[in-house]
């Protein structure tokens, strides 16, 4: 089957569906591609390119299946047969009436934004990849227009301090934020109503601030829900206060398909020094912050700089177009299990009918709810009580034996010899001390030990050493071989254990 | 001329209190060697007062011969016999690979078990003042040293690959054991009870169950699976010990009880360690294998699908890293992978990036068996660690490598309760940012127990050979 790969309709679009490391991918799938001419050319990957990944240029709206980055415009739709395979972020849940005018052609229509947050299905979840991408471009941008260094140093010209970084919402998005602000060498905090990410928070260096709050969950969807009246109270006071204190803000809090939360009030944006900087990545849905103009950047009137732009993912037009691309060739490999070019749209894979939006004429959105396979199935079974810890043996019955042990003893010792018993206790004694002695041996050296136990058994030796040349020849060929036997043991476990030993060295002596 | 009998003696307690020097020498790496030396003197000084003893005889005080010498006919054979074994013992020893280390250990108690059944039957022709007393003694030396034997070698044949490691299992096999059991002490009274001229009746008894513990020995053994061997090879150890001891007492030897007894217990206290770490009881462990009991293996669950990287991206992983630690297991061993791993090891700590190893106390075939592999290839022993040093680290660890290890990075032990596994002390590596499995296919480990970390999110398979795999790793970098 053939793919095309469409030049985006909407003039500022940057990215492309498809690079020419995702056509070879395609290609090994068996499939053939055509990429609209000069498709990559906002994102630096020209014809020529293409067609040396083994891509045709042509026009992509004749193919079998076609990718976009958004929807096509109205003329690119129209070019398409029916029974076509349309790729691309659609919003299914904002735009019904695409969805629905998608279904009237009989085109059917995959919705690369309605992936689900499932763990077979991250390597297709655009979202994520392309949140990723927004939150370096926020600390990028941010730092483009702060005026100062973001880490601390002291200079010849005077001490200067780091760059104070408030993260609002610790999705994808805001762990890139984090990750970046901190490489930076920027100090930066992180709110989150789900409280499960400040571990994740920490690991990139950053610091979790916590709302003191009771009821806090992951939804079963696997983003944050909206929060209660009480929670929003406290967030809000915290927000107050670190506004005060911050340098920069970036807020990521976004809930798929609803409007974004209005979290910094005007207030607490008059609250910032001057010179600070707002990064509103919830811009396109109305925006975290209030003031925020989507897709410009804008002044307050205390000096507080707030960008609003909508296309951070489209700034890193390349790197947006490998990454998507990558996701389409995921979402490819699902569909080509044959490997033979040829794509199956499986109704029973649970990602494909999440994904598709429109099939044979009739719109299949919403699909039915999948639930994430990872934190809530640990949430709702209660853990399994840990088994109970072997108890150590009750006082009494510990006495109890060591009792009838030497009790024991002291009737078999009336019936045995004299000299036996004084074997018995050297041997009883040699006991304890090998067990004292071996209790404090480092794990590292068990093999050593073994071998030089295993030589020092080897002391069995004497015994036959005093029995050869003694009575019969047999006792003597007995020991003969006895010796013979033993001695490897002696002579080999030694050996062994000094190479061993040798080996063993500290790292000062190593290097 | 004779030798007086209590410089004999004297000697003995010298070699005796040596020995306790050895084992306490080697508890540190830095005391190690000396121990090993306090051994070898210990050892030195023992033979040469009994080849003086054996050759030119022993004197009590007042110059009564307690034993006639054997001269130079007697010195002769000695020579000969320990001449033999020694060039055979220290050519075996430095041919040895340090991955054969196992066999080699293994095979050695064989030989322990070997003499003390032959020390024993010689002994059974010797009169005594106490002669039930020395009956039983020489059943119990025989029985000990034949169980030592046999069942030595099934694990050197298990360990070498030269029959199957899977447990082999007969019908009533804990049936069989006791039976055999009880059937050596009814062959121990019966052999008391048997007058001492009736020698035919005596020999063949003697006989028979020299048979019955070499079968005993063989079936303990093959009942036991290859992942149980450290608990296995320390066990024989201990055995081999017991042996000593036992013959020590036949022959009123002091110094083959104190070091019998002390090669015993630490043995015993070894396999305790090593049980300890599986979690599971030493008679289970004896007893037979994992998954015998049955119905415990948990039901097939779909834990989802596992991610592949390839060595590039392994590599690519592994420069970015600050912190990375790698937990080898017996798939190392197999592939000779640890001179690649300990290059790897180099090469990133010369970037700066700080490598570490956390050591299940059960990897490998041989309890301390990584940490031979990994000292043979060079890597430092102070970034070696412990399983309970390194546990509480792993979080901060940016990737870990899990070489040829699997259910001792397990986490159905900690969160499964119903897993054949449930219990076990494993390394935390999942708690790590990236873990890179590196494995030759999906299949289960020795436990049979399925791994969920396989498909945990932060893990990652790179499969194949270990030894490829890393030196493809080597060559990304």
């Amino acid at each position: 089957m053939i793919i095309g790969v469409l030049a985006e309709a909407r003039p500022d679009e940057t990215r492309v569906a498809a690079t020419p490391a995702t056509v070879v991918q395609l290609t090994k799938l068996g499939y053939e591609v055509v990429v609209d001419p000069g498709a990559g050319a906002a994102s630096d990957f020209p014809d020529d390119s293409f067609v040396a990944a083994g891509a045709s240029i042509g026009a992509a709206t004749g193919a079998d299946l076609v990718f976009g980055v958004n929807a096509p415009a109205v003329e690119q739709l129209d070019a398409m047969r029916e029974g076509t395979t349309l790729v691309c972020l659609m919003a299914p849940g904002l735009n019904p009436d695409l969805v629905s005018d998608l279904a009237r052609r009989r085109i059917t229509a995959l919705a690369m934004d309605a992936v689900p947050r499932i763990s077979r299905a991250q390597s297709l979840d655009v979202l994520s990849s392309m949140a990723n991408i927004a939150g370096y471009r926020a600390v990028v941008e941010a730092a483009n227009v702060f005026g100062r260094f973001f880490t601390g140093q002291v200079t010849a010209a005077g001490k200067v301090p780091p760059a104070k970084v408030l993260v609002v919402g610790a999705g994808v998005a805001g762990l890139a934020a984090i990750g970046a602000a901190g490489s930076l060498g920027a100090i930066v905090r992180a709110t989150d109503p789900r409280p499960e990410v400040a571990d994740q928070v920490k690991s990139l260096g950053g610091e979790y601030l916590a709302v003191q709050a009771a009821d806090v969950e992951v939804s079963a969807s696997g983003y944050a829900k909206e929060m209660s009246d009480d929670y929003n109270q406290r967030a809000a006071a915290l927000y107050a206060e670190q506004c005060k204190d911050v340098d920069i803000i970036i807020t990521t809090a976004l809930i798929p398909g609803r409007p974004a939360p209005l979290l910094i009030t005007a207030d607490m944006v008059a609250s910032m020094r001057p010179g600070s900087v707002i990064v509103d990545l919830a811009a396109a849905n109305g925006g975290n912050v209030e003031g925020t103009v989507p897709g410009e950047k804008s002044v307050t009137g205390n000096g507080v700089t707030i960008l609003g732009y909508t296309d951070m993912a489209g700034r890193l037009a390349a790197q947006a177009s490998q990454l998507y691309g990558t996701n389409l060739v995921n979402l490819m490999k699902l569909m080509t299990p044959a490997k033979d070019g040829v794509s199956v749209l499986d109704w029973d894979d649970v990602v494909l009918r999440a994904v598709t939006v429109a099939r044979d004429g009739e719109v299949t959105w919403p699909p039915p709810e999948v639930k994430v396979s990872a934190a809530p199935a640990a949430a709702a079974a209660p853990p399994p009580a840990p088994p109970p810890p072997k108890q150590p043996m009750a006082q009494g019955k510990r006495l109890g034996l060591i009792g009838a042990g030497a009790a024991g003893f002291l009737l078999l010792s009336t019936v045995m010899p004299e000299p036996f018993l004084g074997r018995f206790m050297v041997f009883m004694l040699s006991v304890v001390i090998g067990f004292y002695v071996i209790g404090n041996v480092h794990h590292a050296l068990h093999t050593p030990l073994m071998s030089v136990t295993n030589a020092i058994s080897g002391i069995i030796l004497v015994g036959a050493l005093l029995q050869v040349g003694h009575g019969s020849v047999w006792v003597s060929v007995l020991a003969f071989v006895a010796i013979l036997v033993a001695s490897i043991n002696v002579f080999g476990g030694f050996t062994v254990t000094e190479r061993m030993l040798q080996m063993f060295k500290r790292e000062d002596a190593a290097r | 001329m004779t030798i007086s009998f209590t410089v004999v003696q004297g000697s003995y307690i010298v070699a005796a209190l040596l020995f306790i020097l050895a084992l306490a020498g080697l508890s540190k790496h830095e005391s190690a060697r000396l121990g090993n030396r306090f051994g070898m003197v210990g050892m030195a000084v023992a033979l040469v007062f009994t080849v003086l003893a054996a050759v030119l005889g022993v004197s009590l005080a007042g110059g009564v011969i307690q034993s006639e010498g054997t001269g130079a006919r007697g010195l002769l054979l000695i020579a000969i016999a320990m001449g033999i074994g020694a060039v055979i013992g220290i050519w075996k020893a430095r041919r040895v690979e340090m991955t054969g280390m196992p066999e080699l250990i293994a095979m050695l108690h064989s030989f322990v078990g070997l003499a003390a059944v032959l020390v024993g039957w010689n002994s059974s022709y010797e009169d005594s003042a106490y002669p039930a007393v020395h009956d039983v003694e020489v059943f119990v030396g025989v029985f000990i040293g034949a169980v030592t034997l046999t069942g030595s070698i099934v694990a050197y044949l298990k360990l070498s690959g030269k029959i199957g490691s899977a447990p082999k299992m007969l019908p009533a096999h804990n049936a069989v054991n006791l039976g055999a059991i009880a059937a050596f002490f009814v062959m121990t009274a019966v052999y008391v009870a048997i007058p001492q001229d009736d020698q035919v009746l005596r020999q063949s008894l003697l006989g028979a169950m020299t048979v019955l513990a070499l079968l005993l020995g063989w079936h303990l053994v093959s009942s036991i699976g290859g992942g149980d061997m450290p608990v296995v090879v320390s066990m024989l150890n201990s055995y081999s010990g017991w042996a000593a001891a036992a013959a020590g007492f036949l022959l009123n030897n002091d110094l083959l009880i104190i070091t019998g007894a002390l090669v015993g217990s630490s043995g015993a206290y070894l396999s305790y360690i090593m049980c300890k770490a599986m979690n599971r009881s030493f008679i289970s462990v004896i007893a037979g294998g994992f998954g015998v009991e049955g119905g415990t293996m948990a039901a097939d669950v779909d834990y989802g699908e596992h991610r592949e990287v390839n060595a590039e991206q392994a590599a690519e992983l592994l420069t970015a890293a600050t912190s990375v630690i790698i937990t080898p297991g017996y798939g190392m061993a197999v592939a000779q992978a640890q001179h690649g791993v300990a290059e790897l090891t180099r090469k990133l700590r010369d970037a700066g990036v700080n490598v570490r190893f956390g050591i299940h106390p059960v990897a490998g075939r041989l309890p301390g068996h990584m940490n031979v592999l990994l000292a043979e290839a060079k890597v430092p022993y102070d970034i070696v660690l412990e399983m309970d040093e390194i546990n509480d680290d792993f979080p901060d660890t940016d990737v870990v490598l899990v070489i040829g290890a699997n259910d001792t990075v397990n986490p159905a032990a900690e969160d499964d309760p119903a897993s054949p596994i449930a219990g076990m002390p494993v390394l935390r590596v999942w708690e790590a940012n990236n873990v890179i499995v590196f494995k030759r296919s999906m299949a289960s480990g020795y436990a049979g127990v399925q791994n969920p970390l396989f498909f945990r999110e932060n893990a990652a398979m790179l499969f194949g050979d270990a030894k490829d795999r890393v030196e493809d790793i080597l060559r990304a970098l």
